[in-house]
């Protein structure tokens, strides 16, 4: 566990690294989210008072954005395209299977913390539809085992 | 026996490593200093077959012998076959009926390059096209952009042309060149190729923009779902400023061009060019009115020429081989290629360049080979989320931006979506809706409030709750939406919408003839 003190010394730098470029909100936001996997409450008034903005300008961008996150994700991301191309593959099936086996909706992270379930429209890899992206790796053609299988679980029997 | 220079390609493209193309890569490196052989392992783009990734080359007799699809089983087998035969080969690459076919301009080099070396990229014609802009005045170069014909590929089709005058003519102390990498349209992948393929092309495409209109510096706005094409773009920025062609006083000319990447944080709106300026600003990316026109008030107040990834990388070639050159192709007003991409349920899904003209029905059968899941072809979506359903029996319309919306559909950035006959039609509607309401940046009431009323909407009708009254409904809704909507998020929505209604009355429990007035 990290003392408030070095989260907030950490906030610091990278708020300080990320000062100097045009429009520094949003990259800012994104490097926090780098650095910390998420963006603690405390950044949302020290990025306000470094860029003199407020806090709610500062919420505003933080909360418009699907990838920002005010909350820690779990330690695997598992993240299903659901758009047109991998629907026209049979995504939705892959998505149920995959949400009956954690037990979550997409969005949601599983009560240990160890899965977080996102959706996304689109990862570009459409011509080998299902996509889905499995702790920061691409896979094409996806089944529900393989998604699983990619953070060491297997496909809950039907009941 | 094996030269000792031998050299196999491998993309590094991130839909081939989606199946394992880093792992072969890895396997013929083990099995080669295993066998103690030297090797070369050139990390490409992909050449677009993707059915075939990950597709290893081979520098061999006559050209590049491919084998594909390869996994790490299949390594020891090629090696003892001294990359010769086998059951995985393919013959010389270029001689596959999918590229042979096509009209390769804008792709010309990806696949068959090492996408961040500067010395590949010129010794495959790469920057001949900045050269001549370097040697010709602006006036020269905004001319040779008009008299090609070239239109934005981002979907609306707007003239490059006239934009990158508006910008030239504009007087301020700074201008610049934004690039739309925000490829948000489900069934589209031509950027990303691009720029994990060939970013060096549209590195010199923005440099090209930037001296024809005084811009000095640029930006490349790029979604955050492609982790991939960020990192080789910001690869690409520094070999291209390390020989000096980018950064200051570019090849001794005096012109100055930074370029600078920018991620986006997911959100599909960012993909209209306002909505992106304001992204771009930092803040959250809402669309903006027009006017005024980006071109005159665009990033930070400044003249800004927004453009997408194919707009910016045509014009390399234009420069190059001359406006007449890419005019030759195309047909009526839509001129030079386009990159189809071929999505969704398709045997043989995959960029196909061709000049504007070629039919669905080309693209998707001989091209695409059909359904993958080998069943009727039922309905085709083309130009991502806001592009019309086109139902089988329309298959004949050209790819044409003209003749696509005079029969109600649009050819957007050239992704064509298809799905077979278990689609379920009210559904994919509905989800239009539901797209809309997740992802509007919620500044304009048709699109804010409208999609999430659309899905209730169509809930009711495919419960068969007052359906016809509910259809009258849906109709209106649509029609406030496509009039009174500030951009094509909420504006187009009732493509989708509208032409699933219209060419399949069944799936929304309407007998089969009912014909929509819209």
């Amino acid at each position: 566990m990290q003392s408030s003190e070095t989260v907030s010394e950490r906030l610091s730098q990278v708020i300080e690294d990320n000062k100097g470029l045009d429009g520094p909100c949003l990259p800012t936001l994104i490097a926090i989210t780098q650095e910390f996997g998420y963006v603690p409450p405390e950044a949302v008034p020290m990025l306000a008072k470094a860029l003199n903005l407020s806090r709610a300008e500062v919420h505003g961008v933080l909360s418009f954005y699907h990838e920002l996150h005010t909350r820690p994700q779990g330690r695997h991301v598992v993240r299903l395209c659901r758009a047109e191309s991998c629907q026209a593959a049979g995504c939705e099936a892959v998505a149920a299977e995959v949400e009956k086996t954690l037990g979550v909706k997409p969005g949601d992270t599983t009560a240990d913390g160890e899965v977080t379930l996102e959706t996304v429209y689109c990862f570009g890899n459409c011509a080998l539809s299902p996509a889905a992206m499995v702790d920061g790796r691409l896979m094409g053609r996806a089944t529900a085992e393989r998604v699983l299988g990619a953070i060491g679980k297997s496909v809950k029997a039907a009941e | 026996m094996m030269s000792e220079e031998m050299k196999i390609f491998v993309p590094r493209d991130s839909a081939a490593k989606s199946v394992g193309a880093d792992e072969v890569a890895a396997a013929i490196e083990a099995e080669a200093s295993k066998r103690g052989l030297d090797l070369q392992i050139v990390r490409t783009g992909s050449r677009g077959m993707f059915w075939l990734e990950p597709l290893l080359e081979v520098e061999g007799r006559g050209g590049r012998q491919g084998f594909g699809p390869i996994s790490v089983e299949d390594v020891p087998a090629l090696f003892d076959a001294n990359f010769e035969g086998g059951g995985k080969a393919l013959g010389l690459v270029e001689e596959i009926p999918f590229l042979a076919r096509q009209e390769r301009l804008t792709f010309a080099r990806c696949g068959i390059i090492d996408p961040v070396s500067v010395e590949d990229y010129r010794a495959h014609g790469g920057y001949e096209g900045l050269t001549r802009a370097l040697g010709i005045s602006q006036e020269e170069i905004v001319t040779a952009v008009t008299d090609s014909g070239l239109r934005g590929r981002g979907g609306a089709g707007f003239p490059a042309g006239i934009k990158w005058r508006t910008v030239m003519d504009a007087k301020a102390d700074q201008k610049y060149i934004c690039c739309n990498a925000d490829e948000g349209d489900s069934g589209t992948y031509a950027d990303r190729m691009i720029m994990e393929g060939d970013p060096l092309l549209l590195i010199e495409g923005m440099t090209i923009a930037a001296i024809a209109v005084g811009a000095t510096k640029g930006f490349i706005y790029i979604r955050s779902e492609y982790p991939d094409a960020i990192a080789t773009m910001k690869e690409a920025i520094q070999a291209a400023t390390a020989a000096n062609w980018l950064g200051y006083d570019i090849q001794g000319s005096g012109k100055d061009f930074v370029l600078e990447v920018r991620s986006g944080a997911g959100a599909y709106i960012c993909g209209e060019e306002t909505s992106m300026l304001d992204s771009l600003e930092g803040k959250r990316g809402m669309v903006r009115a027009k006017p005024p026109l980006p071109a005159l008030q665009g990033l930070f107040g400044k003249p800004t020429i927004v453009n997408n990834v194919l707009t910016l990388a045509a014009t390399p070639t234009v420069l190059a081989k001359g406006a007449d050159f890419y005019k030759n192709y195309g047909v009526g007003r839509s001129r030079g290629t386009q990159p189809f991409q071929l999505a969704g349920n398709i045997k043989h899904g995959g960029l196909v360049e061709k000049a504007f003209g070629i039919t669905l029905k080309e693209l998707i059968f001989d091209f695409g080979g059909g359904t993958r899941s080998g069943r009727p072809v039922r309905a085709v979506q083309v130009g991502g989320p806001l592009g019309a359903y086109v139902p089988d029996s329309q298959l004949d319309l050209a790819a044409d931006y003209e003749i696509m919306a005079a029969n109600g559909a649009m050819l957007g950035h050239g992704g064509i979506v298809v799905f077979d006959d278990t689609v379920d039609m009210a559904a994919q509607a509905r989800f239009a809706m539901e797209f809309c309401s997740v992802e509007s940046c919620g500044k304009c009431t048709p699109c804010r409030i409208g999609s999430t009323r659309g899905v209730e909407v169509i809930d009711r009708i495919k419960a068969g709750q007052d359906r016809e009254k509910n259809i009258a409904l849906l109709e209106d809704l649509c029609r406030v939406m496509t009039d009174g909507s500030l951009c094509a998020m909420g504006g187009l929505t009732p493509m989708p919408v509208m032409s699933a209604l219209k060419h399949f009355p069944g799936d929304f429990g309407l007998p089969e003839k009912k014909s929509v007035t819209h």
